[in-house]
C-alpha cells in the first residue's frame, strides 16, 4: 500500500468565499479538512494606536472602517463610551434616533450576510433581492448623513446633524414592505429549498459550552440557545423600553444561525416601528459646548460659539481622568470599547474587543473534519467582517 | 461521390456555423434571463439590448494574454481544451435538427448524419469530454485545478451511468438506436408522456453531466476559485467555455429528439419546432441555475448512486408496463 500524504491547501487571502483578506491554510485528506490555521492581520491598519494620536472627535471616522457592514452600530458603541467617560446626557430625540438607525442598520448587514450567505452555497438570485431592500435602508442613511457606506453619523453627545426631511415616510414605506419581501423573496426561494437544508443542517454543530468557553457572542451565540443579548442583559439607549424578544436556535448548527439572524430582522423591524411612532421633537445634540459642535448658524452670528467650535475642531475637549468599558450589541455580536483617559485631549491608550475577531476562533472547532463544502458554509454563517477582526 | 462529399462540407459548415452562433448567443440569453430572475438588466452596453456582447467576449479573449503556468504539463495542458471542445463538437454530427429538404433539386437532411447506433455514438464520443476536464485539472498543477479535475471525473462518471439507463427506456419503445427513427416512433405521442420519469432521471444526470447548477460542484467557485479552469486563460478558457455551452445545446438536441417528439410539430417548419423546443430546454436550465444552490460534493455521489441510479434502473423494469399500457407492444 502506497503511503498517502494529506495535501496542504492554502484557501484566501485571495479568494471569492473568505469574506475579506481571510487566509486558512487547510491540511486535507481528500475533501476533509484535518487541520485548520487561519491566518489573519492581511487588514491590519493600527487602528488603536491611531487612536492614540487622534482626539475623541477624530477617532469616529475610523470606527466607520472597523466593521464597514455595520458601520452605524460601530459609531454608537464609541460615541456611547466617550459619553459614558464624560458623563454626557444624550438627548431623548438622539436616543431613539440611534436605536431606529441601528436597527436599520442590523437589518442592512444581516441583508448582506444572507446574501453572501447564498452565494457562498451557490444560491445566486438571493443575493440581489437582498440587496434590493439593502439599498433601501442605505438610501435612508444617504439621506441622513450623505454616505452609505461608512456614515460617520453620530456625535460625541448625540447625531451629526438633525434626522433630514421625509426620513419617517421612507422607514414606514419599508416597514410596509419588507415583511412580505421577506416571506416571499428569502424565505420561499430559500429556507424551503430541499438542497439549502442538505447543506446547512447538522453542519459547524458547536455546543453551547463551547460556544461560550469560546466567547463567541451574537447570532452565533444564541444560536447554540444562549439567550445573551446586551441590548436585554445591560440595556442602553433605553432598550429596556422597547417591546421584542431575542432569537435563539436549539443546535446550533448553521441552519439555526439563518434562523436566528432572519428572526432578528424581524425583531429590529419591530424595534424600528416602536421607535419611529415615539420619536420625540428637540435637540438632536447635547447642549455641552464644551464637546458638542454649535450649529453653524450660531458660529456666524455669535461669537461664544465660534470661540467653542474653534476650540472644539483644534484642540478636541479634555475628558477627565479614568478608563471606562462600555459594549453595545451590533449585528455580529458583543462590540466593546475600552478607553483610558489620562486627562488630555487624546485618549491614553483606546482598546476594542470586536466580535468577529473572537468568533473567528471557533471556526477550527467547527470545520475540522468537515468537507470543504461545510467550511463554505461555516465561513458564511460565521459573518466575519475582516476590517474588524485585523482592525 | 463528388456530391456527396460537397454537400457534407456545406452541411458541415452550416451547421457548425449555426451552432456556433446559437451558442453564442445562448450565453447572452442566459446572462439576460439570469439578470430579469435577479432584477438587474444583464449586459446592456454593447449594440442594442447588448447583442453585441458575445462578439465583444470573443474579441475580448481572443486578445487577452495566454499564460501557461511554470510547473504545468505543457503538452496536456495545451492538448486539455481541445480534448473538452472536440468531443462536444463532435455529438453534433447525429442530432437532427430537420427532416429532409429539397435544395436545388436535391434531398439534403438537416443533419451530418443518421447512424443507425447514434445514441450509442454520443455516450462513446461524450464520455471521452471527462478527459480534457481531469487532464485539464492534473496538468494546471494547482492544487484548486486538481480538485476541480477529481471532482468532476467523479460526478461525471457516476451520471453518466443512469444518464445512459435513463435513455434504455426509449430505446425500448422506439425500438431502435438511431435518432431519426426515435423522432418517427414519436408520431403517435411524446415520448415524454410515458417516460416522464426516465426524461427526470435523464435530465437531472444531463445537468449534471453539463457541470450546471445544482451540481456546479467542479467549477464552484465559492469552494475552488473555478476548478478544472482555474488556470487557464485567453482562447484555452474561452475552449472550455465553447465545450460547454456545446453541450448544453447537443444535450438539449437529445432532450428534444428523445422525449419532446424531435422536429414534429404542427403549422411551423420542422427547423423551427426543433429550434424552439431546444431553447425551451435551455431556457429551463438557466431557471435551473437562476433558482437552486449547490450539492455539496458527498451529497452529489450519495444522490448519484442512491437515487437517481436505482430510479433510472427501475424505470427500465417499469417501461415493458408503460409499453403494454400505450399499446407498444
Amino acid at each position: 500500500m502506497a503511503e498517502t500524504k494529506n495535501m496542504i491547501l492554502n484557501m484566501g487571502p485571495q479568494h471569492p468565499s473568505t469574506h475579506g483578506v481571510l487566509r486558512l491554510i487547510l491540511e486535507l485528506d481528500g475533501e476533509t479538512v484535518v487541520k485548520l490555521t487561519p491566518e489573519i492581520g492581511y487588514l491590519h491598519r493600527g487602528v488603536e494606536k491611531l487612536g492614540e494620536n487622534l482626539t475623541y472627535h477624530q477617532f469616529i471616522p475610523l470606527t466607520d472602517r472597523e466593521d464597514y457592514i455595520a458601520s452605524l452600530s460601530n459609531n454608537l458603541a464609541y460615541c456611547m463610551t466617550v459619553e459614558k467617560l464624560l458623563g454626557l446626557e444624550v438627548p431623548p430625540r438622539a436616543m431613539v434616533a440611534r436605536v431606529l438607525l441601528t436597527e436599520l442598520q442590523r437589518i442592512a448587514s444581516h441583508l448582506i450576510w444572507l446574501g453572501t450567505f447564498g452565494l457562498d452555497i451557490g444560491a445566486m438570485s438571493l443575493f440581489f433581492y437582498c440587496m434590493r431592500e439593502r439599498e433601501q435602508i442605505l438610501d435612508m442613511f444617504e439621506a441622513c448623513a450623505g454616505a452609505r457606506l461608512t456614515i460617520n453619523y453620530f456625535a460625541i453627545g448625540g447625531l451629526r446633524h438633525d434626522l433630514p426631511e421625509g426620513f419617517e415616510t421612507r422607514v414606514r414605506d419599508f416597514i410596509k414592505i419588507f415583511p412580505e419581501r421577506m416571506k416571499n423573496d428569502y424565505e420561499r426561494i430559500f429556507q424551503d429549498n430541499k438542497i439549502v437544508r442538505m447543506r446547512t443542517e447538522g453542519v459547524g454543530i458547536i455546543s453551547k459550552e463551547d460556544a461560550i468557553d469560546l466567547g463567541l457572542s451574537g447570532p452565533l451565540l444564541r444560536a447554540c440557545g444562549v439567550p445573551w443579548d446586551i441590548r436585554k442583559s445591560n440595556p442602553y439607549c433605553g432598550y429596556e423600553t422597547y417591546d421584542f424578544d431575542i432569537a435563539t436556535g436549539k443546535v446550533g448548527d448553521v441552519f439555526d444561525r439563518y434562523l436566528v439572524r432572519m428572526e432578528e430582522m424581524r425583531q429590529s423591524l419591530k424595534i424600528v416601528q416602536q421607535a419611529l411612532d415615539r420619536l420625540p421633537g428637540g435637540a438632536h445634540l447635547a447642549d455641552d459646548p464644551k464637546v458638542c459642535l454649535p450649529p453653524k448658524q450660531k458660529v456666524m452670528t455669535e461669537m461664544e460659539a465660534l470661540i467653542h467650535h474653534f476650540k472644539i475642531v483644534s484642540e478636541g475637549f479634555e475628558p477627565p481622568v479614568g478608563e471606562v468599558y462600555h459594549s453595545i450589541e451590533t449585528p455580529r455580536g458583543e462590540l466593546g470599547f475600552y478607553i483610558v483617559s489620562d486627562g488630555s485631549n487624546k485618549p491614553y491608550r483606546l482598546r476594542f474587543r470586536p466580535p468577529s475577531f473572537v468568533n473567528l476562533e471557533s471556526l477550527a472547532k467547527m470545520s475540522e473534519g468537515k468537507l470543504i463544502g461545510d467550511l463554505i458554509a461555516i465561513i458564511g454563517a460565521l459573518d466575519p467582517v475582516m476590517g474588524e477582526v485585523d482592525r | 461521390m463528388t456530391e456527396f462529399v460537397m454537400i457534407m462540407l456545406v452541411k458541415m459548415f452550416v451547421i457548425f456555423g449555426a451552432v456556433m452562433l446559437t451558442m453564442t448567443y445562448i450565453t447572452l440569453a442566459e446572462r439576460k434571463i439570469l439578470g430579469y430572475m435577479q432584477i438587474r438588466p444583464g449586459p446592456n452596453r454593447v449594440g442594442p439590448w447588448g447583442l453585441l456582447q458575445p462578439i465583444a467576449d470573443g474579441i475580448k479573449l481572443f486578445l487577452k494574454e495566454d499564460i501557461i503556468p511554470d510547473k504545468a504539463s505543457k503538452v496536456v495542458f495545451v492538448i486539455a481544451p481541445a480534448m473538452a471542445l472536440i468531443p462536444a463538437v463532435m455529438t453534433l454530427a447525429v442530432i437532427p435538427f430537420g427532416p429532409a429538404v429539397t435544395i436545388m433539386g436535391r434531398q439534403v437532411d438537416i443533419y451530418m448524419a443518421d447512424v443507425n447506433i447514434g445514441i450509442l455514438y454520443i455516450f462513446a464520443v461524450s464520455s471521452i469530454g471527462v478527459y480534457g476536464i481531469v487532464l485539464a485539472g492534473w496538468s494546471s498543477a494547482s492544487k484548486y485545478s486538481l480538485l476541480g479535475g477529481l471532482r468532476s471525473s467523479a460526478q461525471m462518471i457516476s451520471y453518466e451511468l443512469s444518464m445512459g439507463f435513463a435513455l434504455v427506456g426509449v430505446i425500448m419503445m422506439s425500438q431502435s438506436l438511431s435518432m431519426v427513427k426515435i423522432i418517427e416512433a414519436q408520431k403517435g405521442v411524446w415520448f415524454i408522456v410515458p417516460q416522464f420519469f426516465g426524461f427526470i432521471i435523464y435530465i437531472t444526470a444531463a445537468i449534471a453531466e453539463l457541470n450546471r447548477t445544482p451540481f456546479d460542484l467542479p467549477e464552484g467557485e465559492s469552494e475552488l476559485v473555478a476548478g478544472y479552469f482555474t488556470e487557464y486563460s485567453s482562447m484555452k478558457y474561452a475552449m472550455f467555455m465553447l465545450g460547454e455551452y456545446i453541450n448544453i445545446i447537443s444535450v438539449s438536441g437529445i432532450v428534444t429528439t428523445l422525449y419532446l417528439g424531435g422536429w414534429s410539430g404542427p403549422i411551423l417548419p420542422p427547423l423551427a419546432w426543433f429550434m424552439i423546443k431546444l431553447l425551451a430546454v435551455v431556457f429551463f436550465m438557466i431557471w435551473v441555475r437562476a433558482t437552486y444552490p449547490r450539492f455539496r460534493y458527498d451529497q452529489l455521489m450519495t444522490f448519484g448512486w442512491k437515487v437517481l441510479l436505482p430510479a433510472s434502473i427501475a424505470n427500465i423494469l417499469f417501461t415493458p408496463l408503460l409499453m403494454w399500457f400505450f399499446g407498444y407492444l
